[in-house]
């Protein structure tokens, strides 16, 4: 580990953009070949992390820091630590799969469209890897440039509408905790630095205030429960690439943020919210879940069945104990792969069909049935069904809930069987009954398709056999993380809280 | 009476200029092709720029004085006027209004700037603001078979004469009351009395006949209409340059001679600016013209900078950085409307990304600044801004001023929508590029993607 692994990772895909751009127009070829190169180069650089991370130190690991502005003392210092270097490993993977599945989708502005992708990939990636909160927000701005003209230029129908959509949520939250950011870099003695931010105890007042400036960002991101509108229209009409990095890692921010930033920063405040955000994430679950059943668009449906899991990850994660807040990281990377394969499966199967109603579909596992293995899969992952990933996900942030409030865990459970229903109504539709003509002469995946869902179908049962390689990761910090929230002010909660979980 | 002559070396830099401005005019008669006198222009801004460090001093008793705030400003000044020549070469052609005068009148309004940057007496700063006025109204006329030009002009004139009107009343109330027209002066004897209902109305009148200049609502109808009568390339000029003079002559004048009044005009500016911002970003919204919508998205980034100046000499330094970044950003759009044959329509850019790729990636960073999202130039003005705002107490005015920024993200996002998410209309945009066009581009957008990437350039 000779290199600065972080800063590769991130100004890799980002310079792989550039040079795209440079590549001549009419040669498509090379265009898709160097994005791929570069997003598999940018995987293969990013694999240290997953290999020589320390899983016994709670510590920011592969740090980097140099001054870059000094006048406002803003440092470049990058770092991660068990809560976000899961992210970076899901990022890099997930982008190669990206640019596999756009390998003949993509017809139009093949040269943008690519560049576009890897800029998402390196901002995402900053966005993770930032610890400094200027240079976070750099980031977090500056992916939503490349990702609104994903939406707008390579959508579907109605995209221009839900780019401008997803652009203005999402600008009117990041600018409402541009101000917060503003407001803790003065109390926090002029410096932008997450690590002393969050060794500073700030009044509660101001806390509070603070919490729902950054609520603004993250919760649209997330999105959670009032302000999840602009999800089912970004998400459905983006390309699939788009989709997939919207459903895999974008709305995973919103939640990092809670993770990162309001949670350690704004401890005495987060607590005193978690009933709030607890409700919001219930009624996202089983708002998201019981509207899904009423779509008759494939890719909205999973769109809806976002909110409803993403309310299981918040949940998990303002339950405030280690469960709970265990399972709502493990479960955002579940949905990264589960989500993330659902739309390239869409995304397949529209490439043939230019359909998106589930009324077109029919007997698919007839026609395609290796497609219909595999869609199997992760749709029984979504339910959350033993042996796979969202079994693990789901039982932990359940754990985690019925320990903070019996209610709210009932409620999230009978969302989970709200899952169940629609998940299995929709397989029915599509894939069983009588054959749809229009689907007859269609040919079932080939060997590139497959390449692109087999690791993700790895993944699955990985986690859900053997969830430990994942969960080893972010206990120490997930633990060090739990004191902070709930030492602030209280230490002797903290130490029940430590003793019940040991 | 014998008068001293008078220490010539902190006005260097004006005289250049004003020499220069009046070569440019004979010059004019000698020269055949009207082009070298834009070289003529650009070579005298550089001179000047050279010179402007050592200008430093106070000079006519007082009456004039080269500072480092004055220096900041004549550097945003020179900025602005290299640029317009730049985008002006070819367009002046193209639309028939190459007049030698053009540029020397360009010439003339920039030293009526410097003037008001550096006028430490109202007579001077009086004298300035007409030089540069006169000059503009001009500018803005200058295509003469034209009648939404003659109109700008004719518009733009009156309410001008009016704001100088006015202006000058406000001058004499405090001339009344103090017998004297130096700023530093009048700003020792009103802080020994007590304070006057009349300092209190030259206070106000001096307010509204700047806020006419720096198109500041109420007092910003005139803007649109003459943003988008007169030529482009006058257009591009005036909504940097008599701006930020106009800003300039507020941050003096504000902080010295009204110093002690702060706790009167504060709410008042704040008023106005919030005012400015609402009426600026909301009118932009229902434009169809990409020139009068830069209008009102001129008119909402004075209502950004007059916060500014509310928040104290932070805010002021903020202000004027982002004035410098506003330079290159906006006067960059204004590069891409000219570059377009027929690109005064917002409807003009439907498509630009498949017909000239290059030339909409450029409008794209210039509309992204314009919003203010990072990587770019704009991000960095708005955040510093915003920083000084919340530094100097005013939190919720900062917040207002954010949900009104990200109103502004939808008609920026309008031009980049039409560009990128339209199907072209019918044939290819016509361009007409030329060598100093294209370097006045690529200067805008280097700096507006370098000052955004490494803001240590202009940031303390």
């Amino acid at each position: 580990m000779s290199y600065p692994i972080l800063s590769t990772v991130i100004f890799l895909p980002i310079a792989g953009a550039l040079l795209i751009f440079l590549i001549k127009r009419s040669n498509e070829t090379l265009i898709k070949w160097a994005a791929l190169f570069f997003s598999l180069a940018t995987f293969a650089l990013s694999l240290p992390l997953f290999t020589s991370f320390d899983k016994t130190t709670a510590a920011m690991q592969f740090r980097e820091s140099y001054p870059w502005i000094p006048a406002w003392g803003v440092n470049y210092t990058m770092g991660v630590d068990g809560i976000s270097v899961l992210f970076v490993l899901l990022s890099t993977l997930l982008t190669i799969l990206c640019v596999t599945v756009s390998w003949t989708s993509v017809k139009d502005k093949t040269k943008e469209f690519f560049a576009a992708l890897l800029l998402i990939e390196g901002s995402m990636i900053g966005v993770f890897c930032s610890l400094d909160l200027f240079l976070f927000y750099i980031f977090w701005e500056a992916m939503l440039i490349p990702m609104f003209l994903l939406i707008g230029v390579w959508g579907g129908p109605k995209r221009v509408y839900a780019a401008i959509k997803f652009f203005l949520f999402t600008l009117v939250g990041s600018l409402l905790m541009l101000i917060g950011i503003i407001v803790l870099y003065f109390n926090t003695g002029r410096s932008f630095d997450v690590l002393t931010m969050m060794n500073t105890n700030y009044p509660y007042a101001m806390q509070v205030v603070l919490f729902w400036a950054f609520f603004a960002a993250f919760a649209v991101k997330v999105p959670m429960f009032p302000v999840h509108t602009w999800l089912p229209d970004a998400h459905t009409e983006a390309p699939t690439a788009g989709s997939v990095i919207l459903a895999g890692v974008l709305i995973k921010m919103g939640a990092y943020g809670f993770l990162r930033f309001s949670m350690p920063i704004l401890p005495e405040a987060t607590r005193a919210m978690s009933p709030v955000m607890m409700a919001l994430s219930v009624i996202g679950i089983i708002y998201g879940a019981i509207i899904c059943l009423g779509q008759t668009d494939v890719k909205r449906l999973i769109a809806y069945s976002s909110v409803s899991h993403m309310g299981f990850v918040t949940l998990g994660i303002f339950a405030l104990n280690m469960q709970g807040i265990q399972g709502g990281i493990l479960q955002m990377i579940n949905h990264g792969i589960v989500t993330g394969a659902m739309f390239l499966a869409i995304g397949i199967i529209y490439e043939r069909t230019h359909t998106r109603e589930i009324a077109d579909y029919g007997g698919v596992a007839t026609v395609l049935p290796v497609f219909a293995a595999f869609f199997m899969v992760f749709t029984l992952a979504s339910i959350g069904l033993p042996g796979t990933n969202g079994f693990v996900g789901e039982f932990l942030i359940l754990l985690g809930g019925f320990k903070a409030n019996n209610l709210a865990g009932v409620f999230a459970a009978t969302g989970i069987i709200i899952g169940a229903g629609y998940m299995l109504w929709l397989y029915q539709r599509v894939f069983f009954l009588e054959v749809n003509p229009k689907i007859q002469q269609h040919s079932d995946m080939n060997m590139r398709e497959i390449a692109t869902l087999v690791p993700l179908l790895l993944l699955v049962f990985w986690i859900g056999f053997y969830p430990n390689t994942f969960l080893s990761f972010m206990d120490v910090s997930v633990q060090n993380l739990i004191t902070r929230v709930n030492t602030a002010g209280q230490p002797q909660v903290a130490q029940q809280i430590i003793e019940v979980i040991q | 009476m014998n008068l001293p002559f008078p220490d010539l070396t902190p006005v260097i830099p004006e005289i250049i200029m004003s020499l220069a401005a009046m070569a440019l005019l004979l010059l004019d008669l000698l020269l055949r092709n009207k082009a070298s006198l834009a070289y003529v222009g650009i070579g005298a801004a550089a001179l000047t720029c050279v010179l402007l460090p050592a200008s430093f001093g106070e000079t006519f008793s007082g009456m004039f004085v080269s500072d480092a705030y004055s220096l900041r400003f004549k550097y945003i000044f020179l900025v602005n006027l290299v640029l317009s020549i730049l985008i002006s070469l070819k367009y002046i052609q193209r639309e028939r209004a190459d007049h030698g005068e053009y540029y020397s009148l360009l010439l003339f309004a920039t030293t009526g700037m410097m003037f008001m940057a550096s006028a430490s007496d109202f007579i001077v700063l009086y004298l300035g603001l007409e030089l540069m006025a006169l000059s503009t109204y001009i500018l803005a006329g200058i295509k003469r078979h034209d009648i939404k030009s003659n109109e700008a002009a004719i518009k733009y004139f009156l309410l001008g004469a009016f704001s100088s009107a006015i202006l000058l009343y406000g001058i004499a109330l405090l001339y009344g009351q103090t017998a004297t027209t130096n700023i530093y002066q009048i700003a020792e004897q009103l802080k020994l009395k007590e304070t006057s209902p009349m300092v209190l109305l030259s206070m106000v009148l001096i307010i509204v006949s700047f806020s006419f200049k720096i198109a500041a609502a109420p007092f910003h109808m005139w803007a649109p209409d003459v943003y988008e009568g007169a030529p482009t390339s006058v257009t591009a000029f005036m909504s940097v340059g008599p701006k930020a003079a106009g800003f300039a002559v507020i941050g003096r004048v504000f902080y010295t001679t009204f110093q002690h009044l702060q706790a009167d005009w504060t709410p008042i500016l704040i008023f106005v600016a919030i005012l400015t911002m609402a009426a600026g970003n909301i009118l932009a919204v229902v434009q169809t013209n990409i020139k009068r919508m830069l209008a009102y998205s001129s008119i909402a980034h004075a209502g950004y900078m007059l916060l500014g100046v509310v928040a104290g000499q932070q805010g002021v330094s903020a202000m004027i950085t982002y004035l410098y970044i506003y330079a290159f950003m906006n006067i960059g759009a204004f590069a891409v409307v000219i570059l377009l044959e027929k690109g005064d329509e917002i409807s003009d850019y439907e498509g630009l990304s498949k017909s000239h790729p290059v030339v909409a990636a450029l409008m794209l960073v210039f509309m992204f600044s314009l919003t203010g999202i990072p990587p770019t130039a704009g991000f960095i003005g708005k955040f510093n801004l915003f920083m000084a705002v919340v530094n100097a107490g005013y939190t919720w005015a900062a917040v207002v001023a954010v949900m009104f920024s990200s109103i502004s993200a939808y008609y920026y996002l309008r031009v980049v929508r039409n560009m990128y998410m339209k199907e072209l209309p019918g044939e290819a945009q016509a361009l007409s590029p030329s060598p100093s066009l294209g370097l006045a581009l690529a200067v805008a957008v280097l700096m507006v993607i370098a000052m955004g990437v490494v803001p240590s350039m202009i940031i303390g």
